[in-house]
């Protein structure tokens, strides 16, 4: 566990590097947490990245399946932004706890 | 050298030769994990999974409900050999196996298939079941790639971080 200062606040990352505190999250804190995989968000990313906290907080599993659906992004797309193993990243950025999905 | 240095997998072969629903589900699940997971992917479809990547039967894959000691009835109960026989019944099975795959969002063969090659995974078919079962390559699914031999399968499935998985 480790703390982050990101623009004036703590956020508290857990040994993977996912916020232990969802609520804690804002786009500052995604550009943070994304540069920590070598990742500059764009909006395109910041648009998946509130469909997945929308989707999450409606009580819906994460899936890339969902994402692909979403009509934000294609699976492909969805690949490309967020390179190798885009659901855990993306999750991890949009200040989700890790996905537990196996498709 | 550190002994306990990770050496994460880079690369998965898998190799579906069995045409039950849940075989090639089984294949299409690991195959998908792993580009899920930024592992290279590459799936090698022979004798009856090529059902699987074939355009008429891809969709319409069964659950066989005779010979399959696991087959319960709903409940629990053991599934009568006898019962599997009756026409109608593997049909029905299959179409329950296939409702309960759809619950967990796991998507229809060809809309999975779909999923893994978006990803960057890749699809091939065995050139000697091919030749056997007499299926050219339009008689498969668009987007698989080449019908190969297995010396080249085993060529793709190069590197000291890869597995060959036999499903």
């Amino acid at each position: 566990m480790k703390d982050l200062n990101i623009a004036g606040i703590n956020v508290n990352l857990d040994d993977e590097g996912y916020l232990t505190d969802s609520s804690q999250w804002n786009e500052e804190v995604a550009k943070e947490l994304a540069k920590i995989d070598d990742l500059e968000l764009t909006d395109k990313h910041l648009e998946v990245l509130k469909f997945l906290r929308d989707t999450y907080n409606a009580g819906d599993a994460l899936t890339i399946r969902r994402v692909g659906k979403s009509g934000v992004v294609t699976i492909k797309e969805f690949y490309k932004l967020f390179p190798k193993g885009p659901l855990k990243l993306s999750s991890k950025h949009a200040g989700l706890p890790k996905p537990t999905s196996c498709v | 050298m550190d002994k306990n240095e990770k050496k994460p997998l880079e690369k998965v072969c898998i190799i579906c030769a069995k045409g039950n629903l849940e075989d090639v589900y089984a294949a299409l699940i690991m195959a998908n994990g792993a580009v899920m997971e930024g592992i290279e992917a590459k799936l090698f479809f022979t004798f009856f999974g090529l059902d699987g990547i074939t355009k008429k039967y891809m969709d319409k894959l069964h659950t066989a409900t005779v010979g399959n000691p696991a087959m319960r009835m709903p409940g629990g109960l053991p599934f009568p050999t006898l019962l599997g026989t009756i026409p109608g019944v593997e049909a029905g099975v299959s179409a329950m196996m296939k409702q309960g795959m759809a619950k967990l969002d796991v998507p229809p063969v060809s809309e999975f298939l779909e999923m893994y090659t978006a990803g960057g995974g890749e699809v091939y078919a065995c050139k000697l079941a091919a030749e056997m079962f007499g299926l050219e390559k339009d008689d498969l699914w668009e987007d698989v790639i080449d019908i190969i031999t297995i010396g080249k399968f085993y060529e793709m499935s190069d590197g000291d971080r890869t597995q060959i998985i036999f499903t």
